[in-house]
């Protein structure tokens, strides 16, 4: 099985349109992402994760386009593409009446392993993410990350090309979620190729080496994380005075120099505001405030995060759990050079 | 990574996969309390009140009641506790399962073939447990053990009809919930036959339908091939036969388009 030899992208959308009924899901998503890469697709619910990934495990077929997996075409040969990949679904599907290692068997049986070789695939598995200690429990007493965890070792038990994770974090509590963050990076590390989707900006923070966002069905940015945040630009100069009544004259000298509208903390010391000229624009800040003579408990210039580039990509906030507080409130909205200069792909 | 998963040799095999998927639906019926010996219970307690509590009030015509009852019951056993088929397959589809399993390199009719198999054998398990209830409870064949046998067999080819049907229910319905309700309807027309009273105690507006919906013929084969008659035998196996022709495609296509 040498489908997709080197320099066949892992993934390769061009126009891919889904719908159900009336409603367009995928609306001419076009993506490519590289072979040897974790690929995170960015989006708030009903973006058309979901629907992307049934899609690349050939459970939907589009209506119009092309998507290849491994330079399979998914329409033409979805037969070829399921033995590639495994997929982790939204709901962890494992079976709560059957211990962790009689779902695994199942599984690897059902990949096609004969009774031994499924027994050793899932020896390996339970090994490799570390479930030994609950493996021959009924996994209905499990912990929802270790339910999580073992439903990501069923679609490995196969050994699949490409891993299919959608939303593999939500609902989990935070030590849940960095026992899923920590299985994944172990199965990069070992050579496995993943599409993730995640509404959690940290999460493809995290785990991925290109992003891909996706609004209403279609990608509306793509690249590696730094280029993201270049391409939404500007800086940030973040300020916190030390005395909180000092903050109005902060926050002038900050709109002054920055040239952008600086967002507060209601009631707090915290001031920032985009900048097109970062270090340049922080001394002047820096020297300002000296004069003014307002202390500064701390002041520092730092890339956009994750959740500041969404906001300025689809001109709304993102899903809560990361949302960095107030400051969502003050930001610009769209900005349509970051937009376009993205739409077209992936820059090679 | 401390150890290697290997590639599977090649894709498994139809058989070998609706295997895998007939164990999973046995495991998970027989490892929970909720659906076995609450199937048991269940299904002793309502041909219990039918028995003793109802009994008294029907009269079965050239019959007792007991021998009247019991042949309905064990032969519509299926479309009391079926409901559970079709709410584990909603929910199978509604939690993932089924694209678990759709994602896999299997045939898609392994699927359909696999539940079938398993459900199968849980409708027979019912069909048996309740056949030796009646007996607990008073029933007693009128002819020959081979006649017994014969409506044995009848019920035993409701249960893989009904089978088919409940899962269809199950894949067509949006959740388990409707899943539950929708099944109900079909337990319904188990009372708008002869199982438990003869239609001609009916009303007359109603007793064209109980007389030709397709389960008072399957109830009356039943009790033809007891007293070693084949009277509506012929009609039973036919409507089977129609049923598992229409509905087994729309099970194999529904799992075939989720």
């Amino acid at each position: 099985m040498t489908i997709g030899a080197t320099g066949t992208p892992l993934l390769e959308a061009r126009g891919v349109t889904v719908r159900f009924g009336k409603v367009t899901a995928l609306d001419g998503l076009d993506l490519v992402a590289p072979p040897g890469e974790v690929l995170a697709i960015l989006g708030r619910n009903g973006a058309g994760k979901t629907t992307f990934v049934r899609t690349v495990a050939t459970l939907l077929r589009p209506a119009s386009g092309e998507l290849r997996v491994r330079g399979v075409n998914v329409a033409r040969d979805p037969l070829a593409v399921r033995r590639d990949i495994g997929l982790a679904g939204q709901f962890a599907a494992v079976e709560p009446a059957m211990t962790g290692r009689e779902n695994l068997e199942m599984t690897a049986r059902l990949f096609g392993h004969r009774r031994d070789a499924a027994r050793r695939a899932a020896a390996a598995v339970i090994d490799q993410l570390s479930l030994g200690e609950v493996a021959d429990r009924r996994c209905g007493t499990y912990s929802g990350g270790q339910r999580r965890r073992l439903d990501l070792g069923a679609s490995l038990v196969g050994a699949p090309r490409l891993l299919l994770l959608d939303e593999p974090t939500t609902g989990l509590d935070p030590a849940s979620r960095a026992e899923v963050w920590d299985a994944v990076r172990r199965l990069v590390a070992g050579g496995t190729d993943v599409l993730l989707t995640t509404h959690y900006l940290d999460e493809a923070d995290e785990l991925a080496d290109h992003v891909v966002v996706i609004d209403h069905g279609r990608a509306i940015a793509s690249g590696t994380l730094p280029e993201l945040k270049a391409s939404v630009g500007r800086d940030v100069i973040e300020v916190a005075v030390a005395d909180p009544a000092l903050l109005g004259a902060a926050e002038r000298i900050l709109a002054h120099r920055a040239g952008s509208t600086p967002a507060l903390d209601a009631g707090g010391r915290h001031a920032r505001a985009r900048t097109a000229d970062g270090a340049a624009d922080l001394g002047r800040v820096i020297r300002d405030l000296a004069e003014a003579g307002i202390a500064v408990e701390e002041i520092g210039l730092r890339r956009p995060t994750l959740d500041e580039v969404f906001l300025a990509l689809t001109g709304e906030a993102a899903a809560p759990p990361t949302a960095t507080g107030p400051e969502s409130a003050g930001h610009e909205t769209t900005e349509p050079n970051a937009t376009a200069c993205y739409r077209e792909g992936i820059p090679r | 990574m401390t150890s290697a998963i290997a590639i599977p040799a090649g894709p498994p095999r139809a058989a070998g996969a609706a295997r895998e998927v007939a164990r999973r639906t046995l495991r998970k019926y027989f490892r929970t309390p909720g659906l076995f010996v609450m199937g048991m219970v269940q299904a002793g307690l309502f041909l219990f009140s039918f028995r003793f509590v109802f009994g008294g009030a029907i009269h079965a015509g050239g019959t007792t009641y007991v021998n009247y009852l019991v042949p309905g019951y064990v032969a519509t056993i299926v479309l009391f506790s079926g409901g559970g088929i079709a709410v584990a397959v909603a929910q199978d589809r509604a939690e993932g399962f089924t694209d678990r399993l759709l994602s896999l390199p299997i045939p898609r009719y392994s699927i359909v073939a696999g539940r079938t198999l398993a459900d199968f054998t849980t409708n027979a398990w019912s069909i048996v447990f309740t056949a030796g209830l009646g007996f607990a409870f008073g029933f007693r064949l009128t002819g020959s053990t081979l006649d017994g046998l014969a409506a044995l067999g009848l019920c035993l080819l409701y249960g893989l009809v009904f089978t088919v049907v409940f899962m269809v229910i199950g894949l067509l319905a949006p959740n388990a919930e409707a899943a539950q309700g929708m099944s109900l309807i079909a337990f319904i027309l188990a009372f708008l036959s002869a199982t438990y009273v003869p239609v001609g105690s009916m009303p007359g507006w109603l007793q064209p339908f109980a007389r030709y919906q397709p389960i008072t013929p399957m109830v009356d084969a039943v009790r033809a091939a007891l007293a070693g008659s084949g009277s509506d035998v012929a009609l039973a196996i036919a409507w089977s036969a129609g049923l598992l022709l229409i509905f087994t495609p729309i099970a194999v296509l529904r799992y075939r388009r989720p």
